[in-house]
């Protein structure tokens, strides 16, 4: 589904940022991905780099099978297959929740307005708030504008979702809401790739967790394996950091 | 309640009150004082000539065109229609009832009086005012879309956009409006027209150049609040629409630029209201707009102070509209 080959990333901000160091890996069909690591670690960056919010400097990167990095490739097409939902939700403002979904199917998948305008109802049964629909998003909680912006990106019918931190930016009591939406389309057989600092999501929905740190991959294992025995140093510090009671 | 807050809102409305006072009397003050300079120079104000800048009645005198004998006078629809009959030609006219001074049979000279009648008529001034708002709206349509598109230039990664956008923006910015002007006229003007002639063309009326000059102005003008405005648009709003497989022309066009220009509405009511006022200066290349049209009644009138204020007033009638305009459009968008 989606293949990352020696992929390299380099920010230049004041001083060289190497975000991603010869990052590879293999994510399959509905397979669910937790991407886990330390602020700084290029997790994000690598999510980023999958749908080519930034641009790879070196390396392959695939989704099924289209690279991407090709500059023939009509990123736009990849993109509308790939979901992707933000730490910030990133709705649309001065669009109601309806039209925020409704938006890029009829502009980008130019489907007809009732066929979009069902699909939204159906999305907003789905993530639970079919009430909310005619509201802006500055009237919604963190939790609900979270779940109208999965619901944009699942308006789209993508093939992968990718979520950035997706429950970072949220009050303690929303985030249930949110990972409860995210573990009904795991179960659905979703392909998903999720960076979080949720744990117990990854412990109970994570086919694979992958580990980073410096910009590149540490550790990639199953969740059982990642919280009794894990291998390397780095990783033992960092659970042992962030599973503290 | 306590009768400390008490007196002390009593203290405060009552400075407020001074205050009050004292603003009437600085503005009276003023007044008397320009009133009493005009007298102490002779100035003779005469209010009562100013409205027929504005409105006045005209006398209409219908006079034939041939010679011969009245023919018929009849009444038709409120109106009168006489018929002269010469030689060998006859000629018709139609004026409102009431204003005939001929009678049937009358024999009528080349240039006789048929009839006469008054008519009211816009005065100069109205004239003028009403092409200051043709011009500057004309220029403010052009203006907002050169902006708009200088705007996306200026932010375009394309070198050949960007560089262009730039040089424009610089060049009309570090120059004076009215020199621009003069190159409008004097040197695009006659150069186009010139062209234009050789080719067998219409001729394009000097009014046009005006407008050219006061659009590429605000044009630039508006083009940098265009690219503020949507570079205060939060990346993360381009991000999610890029995502979801827009290109950059749908994002720009769905998502950003409707916030973006929401922001702007406030600024480039601003950039407006000043030009027209800056549409003052197309005096200067005989477009006869309110300002040239207070010259040329003061010239006529000899009554400079009352025509002045009346010039100033009618502008100040021209942006407050526009500015209340623009206030009721930005609370109705951001109220959605």
């Amino acid at each position: 589904m989606i293949e990352v080959k020696n992929v390299f990333k380099t920010f230049f901000v004041t001083h060289e940022v190497r975000a991603l160091v010869d990052v590879s890996t293999k994510i399959a069909a509905a397979e669910v991905i937790v991407v886990i690591g330390p602020s700084g670690s290029g997790k994000s960056t690598l999510l980023r780099c999958i749908n080519k919010l930034e641009t790879a400097n070196k390396g392959r990167i695939y989704i099924d099978g289209v690279d991407i990095l090709d500059p023939k490739t009509d990123i736009n097409k990849v993109r509308a297959e790939v979901g992707m939902v933000f730490q910030s939700f990133n709705l649309f403002p001065h669009k109601t929740v309806f039209e925020n979904i409704t938006l890029a199917q009829t502009v980008v998948r130019k489907r007809s307005k009732e066929e979009a305008a069902a699909k939204a109802v159906a999305l907003l049964e789905k993530v639970g708030i079919p009430e909310k629909a005619d509201v802006y998003p500055d009237q919604l909680s963190g939790g609900q504008q979270q779940r109208v912006a999965i619901a944009r990106a699942l308006a789209m019918d993508p093939k992968v979702m990718l979520f950035d931190e997706p429950t970072s930016a949220l009050d303690p009591e929303m985030i249930g809401e949110v990972l409860d939406v995210m573990k009904n389309l795991a179960r659905e057989g979703m392909t998903m790739v999720v960076v979080t600092h949720e744990m117990g999501f990854a412990r109970e929905v994570a086919d694979r967790v992958i580990f980073m740190d410096e910009g590149a991959i540490v550790e990639v294992g199953t969740p059982e394996h990642f919280f009794t025995n894990p291998t390397h140093d780095r990783t033992k510090l960092f659970l042992s950091q962030i599973l503290r009671p | 309640m306590n009768p400390d807050a008490n007196l002390l809102r009593f203290k405060k409305s009552r400075t407020y009150y001074l205050s009050a006072c004292a603003f009437f009397l600085i503005i009276v003050g003023v007044v008397l004082a320009l009133y009493y300079s005009a007298m102490s120079i002779d100035y003779v104000w005469r209010w009562y000539r100013i409205p027929q800048y504005f409105i006045y009645l005209d006398k209409v005198e219908i006079r034939a065109e041939i010679e011969g004998e009245v023919d018929s006078i009849t009444t038709k629809d409120a109106k009168v229609v006489i018929v002269v009959k010469g030689l060998d030609e006859s000629e018709s006219y139609s004026v409102p009832t009431g204003s005939v001074s001929v009678e049937e049979s009358d024999f009528i000279y080349f240039g006789d009086v048929l009839a006469q009648y008054e008519k009211w008529r816009v005065g100069i001034l109205i004239m003028g005012l009403w092409l200051t708002l043709k011009v500057s709206f004309v220029a403010i349509i052009f203006g907002i879309f050169i902006g708009l598109f200088a705007g996306l230039a200026r932010i375009s990664s394309n070198p050949a956009l960007k560089w262009s956008a730039i040089t424009y923006i610089e060049l009309i910015r570090g120059s004076p409006l009215l020199v621009q002007i003069f190159i409008w006229y004097f040197v695009l003007g006659t150069l186009i027209n010139n062209l234009l002639a050789k080719q067998g063309f219409w001729q394009i009326p000097p009014i046009w150049f005006g407008v050219a000059a006061l659009a590429s102005f605000s044009g630039a003008y508006v083009a940098e609040m265009v690219r503020a405005g949507i570079q205060s648009i939060h990346r993360g709003q381009t991000e999610a629409s890029r995502s979801l497989g827009m290109t950059y022309v749908q994002s720009m066009m769905h998502v950003i630029l409707p916030q973006a220009l929401r922001r702007i509405i406030p600024p480039l009511a601003g950039q407006f209201i000043s030009l027209i006022k800056d549409s003052s200066l197309l005096g200067i290349i005989a477009i006869r707009e309110l300002t040239k049209a207070t010259r040329e009644v003061v010239t006529t009138s000899l009554q400079p102070f009352e025509l002045w204020f009346v010039c100033a007033l009618l502008y100040l009638v021209l942006t407050f509209s526009l500015s209340m305009l623009l206030q009721y459009v930005e609370r109705r968008t951001l109220a959605q």
